[in-house]
């Protein structure tokens, strides 16, 4: 026992030396601001770099980090550069405690940017609000990130599932009116705020499967989907499982038609996932908001395509990495609205003011009563390997509203790719 | 199993009872220690610090239950996850935390019990493969009954805010290890008494001890259902700290990890439970530094796997009774 005291003691202050030296790189900024000198803003976030959501997803931080490169490049924002820390949670929600925790006590962030995961980002809510920590643009489309008196400080960026859902929805009643539709969603909010959106318009779905990402195997779904006699199956799922689940249909001889939610479309991480079976991606239907990386005309895309080159290590173009230049640029777009001085409230503030215009296809939704990202989506289908927009782009809300046609015209990018003051 | 025995056997050479400090002394040492560090540390590291007892609490319970009893649980991890939903389930009903973590704790030690009336009738790798079966159901059962336990994406978990007068932090570095000091003070009075004298025989020779009038199945359940319950306590600590529960926190590797840790810091030894709590916290961090500094951060993810293992290997060759047995040689020439 008496050792048990020595090691004891030994230890804790072991513990104790190496945090002081921890403790000093936080500090030094001019202002009161955490993670805001005069030359830097310190940003973080939590990214599934490795587990079973890491398949495309693993590609949209380090694109957004690109951007905020090429903007340090220009001169940053207001004179400060902008330095963007990943964590990898493995899509863990323990991991993403950990990480988060981290990233606010220890790194000393300004504020967590996109974060990503329904189930795994609504574990870190009640921590950030309790440190004030602003949380940006989280990277889901659950409708938690939109309580702006329970959580001030959490915007979304993602048009929510139910959105989705709700236009997913109307294109399956106009196309395939009669038909049997399916659901097989993630069984956490992301599915059931898709089968809600779903439900509004179609009534209830003949058959509804769930799975869970801690077990990669979908075959007892797909069954049970077959001999439900599905003829229309739309897919809440990350891109992983959704080619797992349109591979394990075409093994058992099941052949519906496949419509998807825009988080777990991207035609270019399916088809790497899928290999030689890619094929059978062909005429999938989803949805997007952004420009579609495959849409070379379209000037966003070409500046992205530019930021990509140089400051992204060339990385393959697709619609995670429109994805995550898309944040970044609103995330710029949000600290100049901000202004020279500045503070966490002053971001939120200035987020909440919206009126942001940029890559979207609709407008983002931000306003004092409402957190939520962007507010539709437009239909696309996979033809010959690539998704092709068709039809209109469609707005809605999350409640009873009807699902209307947004006509205006999406904006272009300033010359310089840079959004001004 | 034998080998476990044998390890542990040869290497628990107790020193004589009057030369020991009283285990209070240490808990009232530790208890300044950890009070006084909560006032020092910046607000990660006490945090960390607050991971660290809530780890202690199952490392001590696990290693009363491996090293002095030699039976090898490899579902801990699944007895966390017991205390960890028990506590949220309450708070979300209830929100009173003090009772909270004590019905946490019952019902871990009734979910112990079945397990070890099981475990009671198996040896060697029947029973590893028992326990590591109820690690594997874990999630599994919050997927089934997702109407309770909300599947992958787990349950938050409410909690008042702590006082005004300290951080969140400090707070629940306080809870955690006001915890972790009563469960070490327990078990260092309970393996002294006449339990841990039972515990040792039954692991030593089971028919000797049964001559010797001890009844083997009553001592394994007694201390499989102690150790359960230290790792209920830790689940509901880890509950608090988390404020949420979910499959994930609970998984298989928690569990390998866990015997690990006991096993590197030196089993049937409270010293090496801590240092296997230590390990638990500092070598994942560590892994990180290494992640960040080699600029990959998908490094990290698989590192402090690879960390674990090294780490193992390295000990067991230099130090086969786990880090808690190396002995400082100035203190070995004060002592012989």
């Amino acid at each position: 026992m008496k050792r048990t005291a020595i090691v004891l003691a030994a230890v804790l202050l072991a513990a104790a030396g190496c945090s002081n030296s921890g403790n000093s790189n936080g500090g030094g900024s001019s202002a009161d601001t955490p993670g805001v000198t005069d030359s830097e803003i310190v940003v973080g976030t939590h990214m599934p770099l490795t587990g079973p959501a890491a398949a495309g997803y693993s590609k949209i931080a380090p694109a957004t980090k690109a951007y905020f490169d090429y903007v340090n490049a220009n001169g940053g924002v207001h004179g400060r550069k902008i330095t963007y820390k990943i964590m990898d949670d493995g899509y863990n929600p323990a991991n993403t405690q950990q990480v988060v925790r981290q990233l606010v006590l220890q790194d000393k962030v300004f504020a967590i940017l996109n974060g990503l995961g329904t189930p795994t980002h609504s574990g870190v809510l009640d921590f950030l609000k309790t440190n004030r920590v602003p949380d940006l643009f989280v990277a889901s489309g659950s409708r938690s990130w939109n309580q702006p008196d329970k959580y001030p400080g959490t915007f979304g960026f993602n048009p929510d599932y139910t959105v989705e859902g709700k236009i997913l929805a109307t294109h399956v009643k106009e196309k395939h009116s009669g038909k049997k539709v399916c659901f097989l969603g993630q069984d956490d909010d992301f599915g059931r705020d898709s089968l809600a959106g779903i439900e509004k318009i179609l009534g209830p779905v003949a058959a509804k499967q769930s799975y869970v990402t801690s077990n990669p195997n979908v075959g007892p779904q797909m069954g049970a989907l077959k001999a439900a006699g599905c003829q229309v199956v739309m897919l809440a799922t990350v891109p992983g499982f959704t080619a797992l689940s349109i591979g394990t249909a075409a093994k058992i001889g099941f052949k519906p038609q496949f419509v998807v939610s825009n988080v777990g479309s991207d035609p270019t991480t399916l088809a790497k996932t899928l290999g030689a079976a890619a094929p059978l991606l062909e005429g999938v239907v989803a949805a997007n908001y952004l420009p579609l990386a495959t849409d070379t005309a379209n000037p966003w895309i070409q500046l992205y395509s530019k930021v990509n080159t140089q400051y992204n290590a060339n990385a393959e173009l697709d619609n995670n990495v429109v994805y995550g230049m898309s944040v970044a640029y609103l995330f710029v777009q949000s600290l100049q609205s901000a202004g020279k001085d500045l503070t966490r409230d002053g971001v939120i503030e200035a987020v909440k003011k919206g009126g942001f215009t940029g890559p979207g296809l609709v407008p983002v939704r931000y306003s004092a009563s409402d957190h939520s990202g962007y507010g539709g989506e437009q239909l696309t289908t996979i033809k010959g390997g690539k998704a092709e927009y068709f039809g209109d782009a469609y707005r809605t809300d999350d409640a009873d509203g009807a699902v209307e046609v947004y006509k205006t015209a999406a904006v272009a990018p300033p010359a310089n790719g840079i959004p001004a003051a | 199993m034998t080998v476990v025995r044998d390890r542990v056997a040869t290497r628990i050479a107790s020193p004589p009872m009057h030369r020991r400090l009283s285990p209070l002394l240490v808990v009232v040492i530790g208890a300044a220690i950890v009070v006084a560090l909560t006032y020092t540390l910046p607000p990660f590291r006490t945090y960390q610090l607050a991971t660290v007892g809530a780890y202690l609490c199952v490392t001590a319970g696990l290693t009363v239950l491996t090293g002095l009893n030699g039976q090898l649980s490899l579902g801990h991890g699944a007895l966390m996850a017991t205390g960890a939903y028990t506590l949220a389930l309450w708070q979300n009903k209830f929100n009173l935390l003090a009772v909270g973590i004590v019905v946490a704790i019952l019902v871990t030690t009734a979910v112990g019990a079945v397990i070890g009336l099981a475990a009671a009738r198996l040896r060697g790798p029947y029973l590893a493969g028992l326990t590591l079966a109820v690690a594997v159901v874990v999630p599994s059962i919050a997927s089934t009954f997702d109407g309770t336990f909300n599947s992958d994406q787990g349950l938050s978990v409410i909690l008042n805010p702590p006082p005004d007068t300290m951080t969140v932090e400090q707070w629940q570095a306080w809870v955690c290890w006001g915890g972790a000091l009563l469960t070490v003070l327990a078990l260092a009075l309970l393996t002294r008494g006449r339990f841990g004298r039972d515990m040792r025989a039954v692991r030593d020779d089971e028919t000797a001890a049964r001559l010797a009038g001890i009844s083997i199945a009553r001592t394994q359940v007694t201390a499989f259902v102690v150790s359960a319950a230290c790792a209920g306590l830790a689940g509901a600590l880890f509950a608090v700290i988390a404020q949420s529960v979910s499959p994930g926190a609970f998984p298989l590797t928690l569990s390998l990890f866990l015997v690990m840790a006991i096993v590197i810091g030196g089993l049937g030894r409270l010293t090496g439970a801590l240092i296997g709590a230590l390990l638990l916290v500092a070598l994942p961090a560590v892994a990180h530094e290494i992640g960040e500094a080699a600029g990959s951060q998908r490094l990290e993810g698989n590192l402090a796997l690879t960390f674990f293992g090294v780490v193992l290997v390295v000990v067991m060759l230099a130090a086969p009774g786990g880090l808690a047995s190396l002995r400082i040689p100035l203190k070995k020439k004060g002592q012989r």
